[in-house]
This record gives structure tokens, C-alpha cells and sequence, in this order.
């Protein structure tokens, strides 16, 4: 994919070379990329049956998975194979639509998906933080913006009060570590 | 007060220089409108039919004398001179140029204010009632969680850009006075036997076109798992609320397709994976909260005093304004003393219900720093309120409050208006809804009359968006436009509190010159069947609506009702 930015270890980067291509494919059987690109992203119902034929062959597929997601779909469907999908791509059909910040909490948080996560669609960099915030690390920005633009989007404010995926301890308690003295928490009020 | 720490005041200057960022790229045309909107709604930035207005959050309705006074410096330098305090315990800035709006948030934040989540699609303003911490018969202070609330939802980056805005209530008094009912989530805080803090958390209420009062979907909550057992709701709301029609995309409408057992079951799932999470609150930060909200030195006063006494007996006007306008303290000899913003038009001057000069502004500050504790609170009746005054200063501040125009002893009454802004300055609205509320002023002037009645709500919307509430007034007034004209439906029965109530339209809508001898013709009518000193609601409640559309619409009394009232049939002509 082009246009793209990558986190690597925290620090946000323009992808110079993006392998993944995302496949649009109502025929079932999903044929390889126009570039013959064996990093395919296919929707979640293109990939369950693929999946599920290829759990009929007891094998693992060797090309590496990439699964997109609608904001209606439920990313615990993905649960049985979660180790094994390299990418979950989630999509915004408008960045209004703030649907896939939770899928991305449910994903990282409750579902334990440690692959790439990518922000598809109408992204831009108003709203990167927040995506980064809920565990995203790589957005393919909206094709007519500059990703080298949007970059200093997540250089910006991203101070939060509440827990996010990406910190996963609320003010409360990070301001605890960072030196007021110790807990006194007894139960009751 | 809560006093912002080291990360409050980073976050709030962080806010103001992405915003300025954001307006530059605007002005210099690299942000698109449509991309802006979001930006500038969730600063509190609304354009609307003549300029841009600026809704600053006032959270939970508290303000220092200090940010009283810079709300004035904004208004006068800034907007024309005044500003306008609305149902959401906030004030609203109606004139102001959006190239000034970065400086104007750095003059809030060096105070310790903010407009983030004033507008848009996400958790707003966090409102309780206007005497929390003070009120006679408030069991638990709401305000430490108010805040921890407050602090939870802002730039809370998963709840963003929910299907549709989101307003949480939290009130702990006898008679709730924070319609809890009429929010997307009304918090009730109330001691268990122990001692402890408890909540029962109601879900799904909210005015708009489709009024719906929430549903309790948890009892007995411990306050420790008040953010996991809010983000629970939100998540669902998230993933699951409308977003195809913005008239149903509130969570009202999924509470509803859903059904409340349904829902909640949802919710429970939900809290159940993450009660026990880093998201459940500590002790530690509930006191360190709790500590902006200490009591304040009040002085040991006997609960009488001699000159408050004598003067009560000797100025039949104070005593008047004592009695609608101030309120019982739990401390004795202290008052909470009620300013209202509505006094009755005359010829050279009419303003809007919940609007401040900047000179009152100023005056009112001065005023709590000598009488009170230098704290002031809006309440979501568009009055201010302040909170501790010795009763034996209650003359001099009266006099000093007739002055500036701010004592009109009408506080529950039914000029006690709530009213939008409507028309005249909303772009959303489809009527001029501060015409009425000042023809209804106007006329019902005679504060004996007004005395007599005793409690009446009147609240008046200029559209279908309610913001004047009219659903929960006792009398409520909406705006509606028949073919390019303007009338106005009356609805009766709507009440806030413990007893919440929608109120129902009394039949076809009337034309905005009509609607003064409607209400006194609803007047007569109550008058005529009033028990004793029978409230409005109470005699509404005991004989129904019947004679009182009666008295409207089956043709005039000519002995007492000579004038000819208008209404608007369904076929669009107007019958007497």
C-alpha cells in the first residue's frame, strides 16, 4: 500500500515499501494480487472461507494473513486464529465514523492481537493520535493527503486522562509512579 | 474548587496550541471544512446564523470569581458585551471570529477553563446540580466524581466520534435537580448501610425529537468501578448505536430496540472483562479529587439572626426575594442565594433568559469574593447561584443584586423562563423562541400573580432539538414552522426530579402572539381548580389535561377570554 505510516517501536515513519495490498474479491476463492503480491488483505467473509478450507487441509497457509474488517463485524470472530494473522486491517468509511477505535481496543486488549493493526480508509491526521492511542501502528492515509503531512499529526498533544491501549494505565495511577507517595487504598470510602 | 495539577494545565495548553495549529491550516485552506467541523465542534466552536459561537465548558456549573471575571473579559473583548449561560450549566459566546478563537482558549486555559467536548459526538459537558456540596438535603457530595468523570472523558480517544453526542448527569439530593432522567446516562449517588458510596446508573434518556426518560440498569454500584462500568456503556454504544440516521443515533433509541434487559445485559458482559482492570478507581485518587471540595471555612452562626430577622419583618420586597430566591444550607446560618437572569422586560431593555453583561459579570464576582468564598455556580435553569452566604448578609447582597438588576424574585416561577437562544441566533432552530419567552415575561409581570401561582416551569424550545427542555416543563412552549410560518405547541405535564415526566401536547400549535393569553387562559383554568396551595403539576396530575385544553380551544369565553386565539390545523389554515 502507498501513502502509508508505520510505527516501529514508537517512533512513527513514512513507509517507504508497503507489501500488503488489499484484495477486493466477491469470488470466494481470492486470487492473488494484480502485482502478484503474496501480502493479501482480504475481507473477513473471503477470509473465513479460506481459512476454513485450509483448516480442511490441516495446513497452515504458508503466505502470510491479512484480514480487513468492516465496523459492523466483530472482531471476536477472529479469535481462533488470532496468533496466526499478521495484519488486521480496520476500516473508516469516514473518519465520523468511530466505530473501528473500539474493534482496535477489543482487538489489542481483549483478543491479545500483537500483529500490525492499519487504519484504512478516510484517515487523516487529525485524528492519528487517537487511533495510535487505541493500539493502531500503521495508517494508510486518505489517498489525496501527503502522509508526510499527516506524520506531524502524531507528533501533536496526545495527553490523556484515561487508559488507552497504548497506555494501559489511567492518570490516576501513572501519576502515582511518577512520585506522590504511596497508595492508602483501603476498602470502603 | 478542584485546582487544575502540572497535567491538567499541560493538557490544556497542549489543546490550545493544536487547536491554533488546526485554525491556521483552516484559514489557510490545507483543512477542508468538512474536516473542520468535527475539529472546531469538539472545541466548542458552532457556527451559526451570523457568526461563530464560542460554548465554553463550565463543568458541573462551578466557577471561581477569578474565572467569572475573565468569562466578562472574553465578553467584552471579544463579543459584544455579554454572555449566555444555557441548560448545560456552560456559557455561549454569540458573536466571536474564528481567527480569535486560539486566543480566547488561552485566556481560558491560564484560568484553568477549557470548550473541549462542549460540542460534537462525544461525552459532553459533565453537569450536577447547582447546590451540590451545600444543599439541605444532598445525601453524598457529587462533585469529586463529577470531576474524575470529567477528567476521564476529556480526549478519551476510543469515544471520540461516537454515533452521537453523549451527556452524563450526577446528583445525589433528595429531589434531584439535575434531571438526571432526561441524560444518556443520569448517575444517582446515595450511601449504602455502611456508609459507602454507592450509584444506580440510568441509561438512555435524553429530550431531542424523541423524548425518553433513562432506565436503571444497574443498582448499588460501588463507586470504584464508576469509569469501567461508564466505559462498558460507552464501548457498546460504540460498536453498536445507529449511525445511519443522525435522529436515531442517540442511545436512547438503542436502549429502546434493545429493551432495557437486553441492554444491560450487554453492558454487564462488557464491565464483567474489565471491572477488575487498571480502570477501577483508587482511594488515593478519589481523596486527591475529593480534596478541591473541602468545606469551606464557614463560621459557627446560630441557625437565627436577629437583623436578618428584622429585616425581613420590615421590607416586604426582601422578604419576598428571601423566599423564592434563596435556599436552605447545611450549615446554619448560611444560604445559597439564587440570581436570576430574568427579569421583566422593559421598554428600553429585554434580555434573553441566562444572559450576563460583563459589568454583572464583574459585579458578581466581586460580590462572592466579599460574601461568599469567591465561588459561583450556574445553574441548568440559566440562573446563577452563589452558594454560601451568611444570612446576615443576605440584605446587603440583596441590595447590591437589585442594582445590577440581578434580585427579581421569580425563581420557580413562571417567569422563571428557560428558553434556547433559538432563531434569532441558532441556525438549527425553526423559530424565534426569545420572542415568546419575552411576550410571556412581559405580559405575566405582577409579582403578586406570579407569587400566587407558586411553582410553574415554563420552558420554551425553539425546534425539535429541545434545548429549552420544553419536554420537562410544566408548561412547555416548542417552536415549530408550518410552510415558511412560525407557531408554537404547547405541552403540558413535563416535570424534572424525582418525578420525571414527558409532558404531552394539548392539541394544534398557535401563533407566537397567541401564546400569552394561551398560558393565561392554562392559568385561569388552574386557578379555577386549585386546591389550596396546590402546585401547577399537582392540580394538572389531579384533574388531567381535559379542562385545560378546554379553557383553550373550545372557542373563547366572552366574559373573560375576549381575544381570538389562533390555531393551526393540520390542513395548514388557521381556525379560531
Amino acid at each position: 500500500m502507498k501513502n502509508l505510516i508505520t510505527l516501529h517501536s514508537g517512533a512513527a515513519a513514512v513507509a517507504v515499501k508497503d507489501p500488503w495490498e488489499l484484495v477486493d474479491t466477491q469470488e470466494g476463492e481470492a486470487a492473488p494480487g494484480a502485482s502478484g503480491s503474496a501480502y493479501r488483505i482480504l475481507p473477513l467473509s473471503d477470509w473465513r472461507q479460506l481459512s476454513e478450507v485450509a483448516a480442511k487441509r490441516s495446513e497452515a497457509t504458508a503466505e502470510p494473513m491479512g484480514v480487513l474488517l468492516h465496523p459492523d463485524d466483530d472482531p471476536a470472530d477472529l479469535a481462533p486464529w488470532i496468533d496466526r494473522i499478521a495484519l488486521i486491517a480496520l476500516e473508516f468509511p469516514s473518519f465520523r465514523d468511530g466505530r473501528a477505535y473500539t474493534q482496535a481496543f477489543v482487538l489489542r486488549s481483549r483478543l491479545g492481537f500483537r500483529g500490525e493493526l492499519r487504519a484504512i480508509g478516510d484517515v487523516l491526521r487529525d485524528q492519528l493520535v487517537a487511533m495510535r492511542h487505541c493500539g493502531f501502528s500503521s495508517f494508510a492515509v486518505r489517498g489525496d493527503r501527503s502522509a508526510e503531512d499527516a506524520l506531524k499529526g502524531l507528533a501533536g498533544f496526545d495527553l490523556i486522562y484515561a487508559r488507552s491501549v497504548a497506555c494501559p494505565e489511567p492518570l490516576f495511577r501513572r501519576r502515582l509512579r511518577a512520585g506522590e507517595p504511596g497508595e492508602s487504598d483501603q476498602p470502603g470510602t | 474548587m478542584y485546582k487544575y495539577d502540572e497535567y491538567d494545565r499541560a493538557l490544556v495548553q497542549a489543546r490550545v496550541a493544536q487547536f491554533r495549529d488546526q485554525v491556521a491550516r483552516r484559514l489557510s485552506g490545507e483543512l477542508s471544512e468538512e474536516e473542520f467541523v468535527p475539529l472546531r465542534l469538539q472545541n466548542g466552536l458552532y457556527l451559526q446564523r451570523h457568526a461563530y459561537m464560542l460554548r465554553v465548558a463550565i463543568p458541573y456549573g462551578t466557577l471561581s470569581s477569578v474565572q467569572l471575571r475573565t468569562l466578562g473579559r472574553i465578553a467584552e473583548q471579544y463579543d459584544r458585551g455579554y454572555g449566555h449561560f444555557s441548560t448545560r450549566q456552560n456559557i455561549q459566546f454569540n458573536w466571536i471570529e474564528l481567527e480569535q478563537v486560539p486566543d480566547i482558549l488561552q485566556l481560558l486555559a491560564d484560568q484553568e477553563m477549557h470548550a473541549i467536548q462542549t460540542s460534537g459526538n462525544c461525552v459532553r459537558n459533565i453537569t450536577t446540580e447547582a447546590f451540590a456540596g451545600v444543599a439541605r438535603d444532598e445525601l453524598l457530595d457529587p462533585r469529586p466524581l463529577a470531576e474524575i468523570l470529567r477528567q476521564w472523558s476529556t480526549v478519551n480517544p476510543e469515544f471520540l466520534y461516537l454515533p452521537r453526542k453523549f451527556k452524563i448527569a450526577i446528583s445525589s439530593s433528595e429531589t434531584d435537580r439535575a434531571a438526571l432522567r432526561a441524560h444518556d446516562i443520569g448517575l444517582y449517588l446515595y450511601p449504602g448501610d455502611e456508609g459507602e458510596m454507592l450509584l444506580r446508573v440510568m441509561v438512555g434518556g435524553g429530550l431531542g425529537r424523541t423524548p425518553i426518560l433513562n432506565e436503571q440498569v444497574r443498582e448499588a454500584l460501588p463507586w470504584r468501578h464508576l469509569l469501567t462500568y461508564v466505559e462498558a456503556v460507552l464501548r457498546v454504544y460504540n460498536r453498536h448505536g445507529r449511525r445511519d440516521n443522525k435522529y436515531k443515533a442517540r442511545i436512547k433509541i438503542l436502549v429502546k430496540a434493545l429493551g432495557v434487559e437486553a441492554f444491560a445485559r450487554e453492558v454487564e458482559l462488557e464491565w464483567e472483562q474489565i471491572r477488575d482492570s487498571a480502570g477501577q478507581l483508587t482511594l488515593h485518587e478519589y481523596q486527591r479529587v475529593a480534596q478541591g471540595f473541602r468545606v469551606p471555612d464557614y463560621e459557627r452562626l446560630d441557625a437565627l439572626d436577629a437583623d436578618f430577622g428584622a429585616w425581613l419583618a420590615r421590607d416586604a420586597a426582601f422578604a419576598r426575594w428571601v423566599q423564592t430566591n434563596t435556599r436552605a444550607h447545611k450549615v446554619a446560618g448560611y444560604s445559597s442565594v439564587v440570581l436570576s437572569t430574568k427579569p421583566a422586560p422593559t421598554a428600553d431593555q429585554s434580555t434573553a433568559p441566562g444572559d450576563l453583561a460583563a459589568a454583572q459579570m464583574y459585579s458578581v464576582a466581586d460580590l462572592a469574593d466579599r460574601y461568599g468564598f469567591g465561588e459561583i455556580r450556574v445553574a441548568h435553569e440559566q440562573n446563577l447561584v452563589l452558594p454560601d452566604i451568611r444570612k446576615r448578609d443576605l440584605y446587603a447582597l440583596w441590595k447590591a443584586l437589585v442594582s445590577i438588576k440581578l434580585a427579581t424574585p421569580n425563581i420557580g416561577l413562571l417567569t422563571d423562563v428557560i428558553a434556547c437562544p433559538g432563531g434569532d441566533f441558532c441556525s438549527l432552530a425553526s423559530t424565534r423562541s426569545l420572542p415568546v419567552a419575552r411576550a410571556i415575561q412581559q405580559r405575566f409581570d405582577n409579582l403578586d400573580y406570579l407569587h400566587d401561582l407558586g411553582e410553574i416551569s415554563l420552558n420554551i424550545s425553539g425546534c425539535v432539538n429541545a434545548c429549552g427542555h420544553h419536554h420537562i416543563g410544566n408548561i412547555g412552549i416548542l417552536g415549530v414552522d408550518r410552510k415558511g410560518e412560525e407557531f408554537f405547541q404547547v405541552t403540558l405535564g413535563g416535570a424534572q426530579g424525582k418525578n420525571s415526566s414527558l409532558g404531552k401536547v394539548i392539541g394544534p400549535s398557535f401563533r407566537a402572539e397567541d401564546i400569552p393569553q394561551v398560558i393565561e387562559r392554562l392559568l385561569e383554568t388552574f386557578v379555577r381548580y386549585r386546591e389550596v396551595e396546590e402546585p401547577f403539576i399537582e392540580t394538572l396530575g389531579r384533574i388531567g389535561a381535559g379542562p385545560f385544553k378546554e379553557s383553550v380551544y373550545s372557542g373563547p369565553d366572552e366574559s373573560t377570554n375576549p381575544a381570538q386565539i389562533h390555531t393551526h390545523s393540520r390542513k395548514g389554515e388557521a381556525m379560531a
